[in-house]
Order: structure tokens, then sequence, then C-alpha cells
């Protein structure tokens, strides 16, 4: 497992800062706009998780599909999706994603891919499988990636669909996020073995990263996708990360060491990549910049979310089925 | 014009749209090599090879919920739930994904996927091997569900399940597969959510499906020795059901039985007489009477099982009930 900010493009880098960069402002308005009582339901945040989601994305293509999780802000932002609808999708709005139907556990983008985030803990898996099976017998040169928690790892599709990807040597990435929590229960008491031992057991290639380098991230994933791609059958990539803030937005967190939160915000992927863009040559000036650049397309995007109409009941009816077509023998 | 089994119009429907769409694929437990556990599926893969025909390992959850992926990915597969009692292994695919993918996601898609499965008894095949369990899926807001009685609609509600862009559950009564009938040439869809009157009648309407429309027609056959001419309407399709056909039989007849094999309670009879009750109020000269399994599970010995299911006699007795 790697530790270390290994060499890399600076430029390429600065692009992956930005990305989490996002992410991160992204998350923290939805935190403040949360505790203000302007989102309707409930959050799960990704803070101190970015560099997986960005360093993935960071080597896949518009066109290949993915599956994420409860915990999905993250992915929906890496693989591109249009922020103002983001946030007018969490707002509950009319020109949100899912025009106010789905909320956070619900942003898809069927344009680019995004298949969807999932309010059912490891629901993802099969879906992803079942895009690379689409994906292999339409010979698109695309793959699917699913992110999963460490939770997932205990859900028996979990299994069947890891099963499943190997025997028929899939085109999918199986990307565990580790953060050592399921809601509010550590992992160690709900497994008896770990994401590698359980890849190994499939005969699936697999690696492990320190999900919070995001160049380790995006350099195990290039590899692993690069593997997925050219057809030699699907990987796990798991990557160890922390999770900074409660199992969502409101979780008072009793069950949790104040030591475990206070490391896992030491051990943050943002300020890591900054020290190396430093170190890298990159002035301060210009992290700066990045911060302020990103702070107004946040800004941009909550204004809109917040002016944006509600949805009516009116249409919401239509979309429980597709409408008639003619049904052509 | 041929005489088929109810299987092989199944087959026919499967080999059919495989041809006319190449993103029309099987997939299923024993479907591909063995041909399916009652035959269904014979000589699929021969036609149209490994990669559209697959044995999946045994893993309901995995092969519907995948059957969602690669329906949002372009392709329109069709899986097989070998009994319709294992539908219980795949229900967060078919009603947290599949049924609400096209609502959730702001109707950015849809999800052209058919799920087929065996229900029914009559093979004493015991309490996890017989059940009816339609009534399930047809609560579910963004499923549909159709149940073929003849082989003309079991070759046309698979096409039309085929073609459809939503989930579609088609369910096949295991009595039926070997039935014989008619499938012309020609064969066509059969429109999903319209009934088709089976055996027109004046005194009273039983409304059926799926193999108790057999069932239904024998009843009204020995109504007619007493003198009493009963319609028999074929619903086809459960979800969406014919709610106008319904209504103009009851507007015919003025008396209403509902006879399913499935337990009576909470099921799809109860919808149709709930509906009727309301909107049919004025046309009722009687109560309406539901004929189904005993609320129970299905038992095994012949003995029991016979006694289980709803028969003709039991038929007779609920329109008399009705008439009286
Ligand atoms: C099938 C299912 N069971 C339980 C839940 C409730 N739940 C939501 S998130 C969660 C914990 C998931 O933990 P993990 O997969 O590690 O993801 P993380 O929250 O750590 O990102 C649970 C139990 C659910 N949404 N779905
Ligand atoms: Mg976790």
């Amino acid at each position: 497992m790697s530790h270390t900010l290994a060499p890399f493009a600076t430029d390429r880098l600065l692009e992956l800062y930005r990305g989490m960069r996002l992410v991160r402002e992204a998350e923290e308005r939805l935190s403040a706009l949360f505790a203000e009582g302007e989102i309707p339901g409930f959050i799960h945040l990704s803070i101190g998780q970015e560099a997986v989601p960005v360093g993935v994305a960071s080597v896949l293509d518009e066109a290949d599909t993915l599956a994420s999780n409860h915990r999905g802000h993250g992915h929906a932002i890496a693989k591109g999706l249009d922020l103002d609808r983001f946030f007018l999708e969490l707002l509950g709005k009319q020109d949100g994603y899912c025009r106010g139907r789905g909320g956070s556990m619900h942003v898809a983008d069927m344009k680019l891919g995004m298949l969807g985030a999932n309010g059912i803990v490891g629901a993802g898996l099969p879906i992803a499988v079942g895009s690379a099976l689409a994906h292999k017998i339409r010979g698109t040169g695309h793959i699917a990636v699913v992110f999963f928690g460490d939770g997932a790892l205990a859900e028996g599709v979990l299994h069947e669909s890891m099963n499943l990807a190997q025997l028929w040597s899939l085109p999918v990435l199986f990307v565990c996020e580790n953060n050592g929590w399921s809601e509010f229960t550590e992992g160690a008491r709900q497994l008896t073995t770990d994401p590698q031992r359980m890849a190994a057991a499939y005969g699936m290639k697999a690696t492990k990263v320190d999900g919070n380098d995001v160049i380790a991230v995006a350099g195990a994933a290039r590899e692993a996708v690069a593997t997925v791609r050219a057809g030699k059958g699907p990987c796990l990539l798991e990557c160890v990360t922390r999770r900074v803030r409660g199992h969502f937005e409101g979780d008072p967190q009793k069950y949790r060491d104040a030591g475990d939160v206070a490391a896992a915000t030491r051990d943050d992927p943002l300020a890591r990549c900054e020290s190396q863009l430093i170190a890298d040559g990159i002035s301060q000036a210009d992290i700066e910049a990045v911060k302020t650049a990103t702070a107004a397309r946040v800004d941009a995007a909550v204004a809109k979310a917040r002016a944006g109409p509600p949805p009516s009941p009116a249409d919401t009816l239509a979309d429980v089925y597709s409408p008639p077509r003619e049904v052509a023998t | 014009m041929n005489e088929v089994r109810f299987g092989q119009a199944i087959n026919k429907a499967l080999a059919d749209a495989m041809t006319a769409d190449p993103s029309v694929i099987v997939l299923g437990e024993d479907v591909a090599r063995p041909g399916g556990p009652f035959g269904v599926t014979r000589g699929l893969l021969d036609r149209f090879g490994p990669e559209r025909v697959r044995d999946t390992p045994i893993s309901e959850a995995a092969i519907v919920g995948a059957s969602v992926g690669a329906a949002m990915t372009g392709l329109r597969p069709v899986v097989e739930i070998m009994f319709m009692d294992f539908v219980t292994l795949t229900m967060d695919a078919l009603v947290n994904q599949a049924a609400k993918a096209r609502f959730m996601f702001g109707g950015q898609l849809s999800v052209p996927m058919v799920v087929r499965m065996p229900h029914g008894g009559g093979i004493n095949a015991g309490p996890q091997h017989s059940q009816c369990l339609e009534a399930w899926l047809a609560h579910v807001p963004g499923l549909k569900v159709v149940c073929p009685a003849t082989v003309a609609d079991a070759y046309g509600l698979t096409r039309a399940a085929i073609a459809d862009d939503d989930p579609v559950i088609v369910v096949e009564n295991k009595a039926l597969y070997a039935a014989k009938g008619d499938l012309p040439d020609t064969a066509a869809a059969t429109p999903i959510g319209r009934a088709r009157t089976a055996r027109a009648g004046r005194d009273a309407t039983i409304v059926s499906y799926g193999a108790m429309v057999p069932v239904a027609l024998a009843a009204a056959a020995d109504l007619g020795r007493d003198g009493v001419d009963a319609e028999v309407i074929d619903l086809r399709s459960l979800q969406p059901w014919d709610e106008p056909a319904v209504l103009a039989s009851l507007a015919r007849t003025h008396r209403l039985v509902i006879a399913h094999e499935a337990v009576e309670a909470f099921g799809v009879g109860a919808e149709i007489a709930a509906r009727m009750s309301d909107v049919g109020f004025d046309e009722l000269d009687g109560p309406i009477v539901r004929v189904g399994a005993p609320f129970m599970p299905p038992p095994f010995a012949k003995t029991l099982e016979d006694w289980f299911r709803p028969d003709a006699a039991k038929i007779v007795a609920a329109v008399k009930r009705t008439m009286a």
C-alpha cells in the first residue's frame, strides 16, 4: 500500500486538486444548507474521501458507466455532472437531475453514464455488472465502475456480483471505499474477512491503495482500468480512506472516539495534495485562486438552486411508466 | 395456423424477438445448454449463441440486478426465474431499482426488461415451489404484470413484454406449459392492459386469468346446464388491468365473480372487487364474490393440493351465491 505522493505531472495533479476542491466545496456548502434547513431529508457527505472518486474518474471515459451509492456526491461531481442541476436536485427543485423526485441518494445522468446514486447498500454492484455485460455484448469498448463502501462487503448480492463478473470476465471495476465505518459500527465488528481476501477467493485481480493519496488512487485506477478495458476481466480497487463527518449530517457520532475523528480530519487528501503541489513549484496564490474560483462556481449553483421553482405534482404520475409506443412485431 | 404447446409459443416469441432485435438477450438458471427447467428456452442457444443466451449461476439477486444495469445500457434482457417462489431473492432489483428508475431519475430513462416466472400448483411441488405471488408485484408502481391463459397470448404477451419499454413480469402458469392451442403463422403481440372475452354470457361475469381461465370456462359450461349464462373475462394483464372491460361486462350481467389460484386475501381479486364496488356500484345486483385459495401455504400431498386449488365447483358455487 503506497503512502507517498509519487512523482506525477504537475498540471495533472493540479487538475485532480481542482476536482477534489469542487467536491469539497460543494459538500461543505451542502452541510451549511442542511444545517439551515434548506435541504429536505438527509445527506451523507464524503468529506475526507474526495481522492477516491476524483482519482478514479480521472482515468474514465465519458461513456464509461458508473453505479454509485448513498455517499455519492463525489462520484457524481467527479463524473462531470452539471453542478447546477446537482444542487437543484438536492434542494428538491423542478429542474434538478431527477425533477426533485430523487434527492441526494438518487442523482443520475444517463447522458454521462451516471447510472445513479443508490439508497440500497450493495445494490449498485449487480447494476454495474449488468452494465458491463451490455458493454461486452454490444462491443462498446466502454467499462462499468461501481463505488461501494466497506459495509456493502457483508451484503449477499456483492458475492453474487463479484462471482458473476469474474465468471463472465466482464469489464467492470469494483471500487471499495473502505472508510472503516458502516453507519455507527466499525468494520472490524462486521466482517470476518477483507476485500483483498474476498477478491482472491473469486480469482479476481485486486489492489489496495491509500485512498487519501490522489496520485496513488489515480495510478492504481489507471492500471486497473487498463486491465478491465483490455477485456482481461474485472478488478477490485480497495481505497483505504476515512470518514470525517458523521454517517449523515446531524449525526452526533456519540459512538465514535474524538481521536478517530481528529485523525480522519488530519489525514486530509486535499491538504496532502496541496503540499505536493507546493513542492512541485505551484504557488500558494495559485492554490488560493483555485479555491476562489471553485467557491464562486458553487455560489452560482447554490443561487440558481435556491431560485429554482419547486416541482409540481402534476407531471410526476406521467413518469411512473414510459410513454406508450406502438408495438411492432 | 399451427397447433403448438403453450411453452413452445413462449419459445417462439423469444426467438422471434431475438431475431427482430439484436439487443434482446436471454439469461437464467439452466436456460441455455439445458434449454430451461421447463424446456421453454430449448434451442435458443444454438440459434443465437452463448453471448445472447446465458446460463447463470444460482444468483437471482445478481441476475435480475444485472438485467437492470444491462437495460440501462442498451440491452433488452429477458430473465427466467425458475419458480416464482424465488422472486423473494430478486425483490430489491425489481422493487427498488427496476420499478423506480424511470420515476426516481426524473424520466431520464426506461428500463426495458422482462422477468419470466412460472407460478401455480398442480405438480405437487409443495409450499416453496407452487405459490402465486403476482399481487405483490402488481402492487409496485413502475412494474407491469401479465399472465397469459392461452397459447396465442403466451406468444403475444411475451412479445409485447419484450417490446415494452418498462419492466414487465410475465407470469406463466406451470400447469399450462403442456396445453395445446393454435398459433397463427402471423402471430402478433397482445397489447398489455387489454382483457379478452373468453366466453360471452348475459347472467354473470367471471373475471379470471392464467390457468384459472380454463377452469372458469368449465364452470361456465356447468352453469349453462343449469340455465345460467356466464361471461368469462380473461384479464391477460394484471398491472395495468382492463377496468373498462370488466366494468362493461358487469354493466351487462350485473353480477361479478373473480377467480384466481392465488390466495384470496389481499389479492388481485380484492383490487378488482374494490374498484367495481366503487365505479360499478350502480350496476351490482348481488355481492361481488371472490374465489381463491384458502389463506395458507400451498400444501404438497395430492389430496391436500387438489383441495387447496380452486376448481370449477367453487366458481359455480360463487356464481350461484351472487345470483341468489
Ligand atoms: C440494504 C440496506 N441496508 C441498510 C441500509 C442503511 N444504511 C445506509 S448506509 C449504511 C452503512 C453503509 O456503510 P458503507 O457501505 O461502509 O458506506 P459508508 O456509509 O461508510 O460510505 C447503512 C447500514 C441501507 N440503506 N440499505
Ligand atoms: Mg464505510
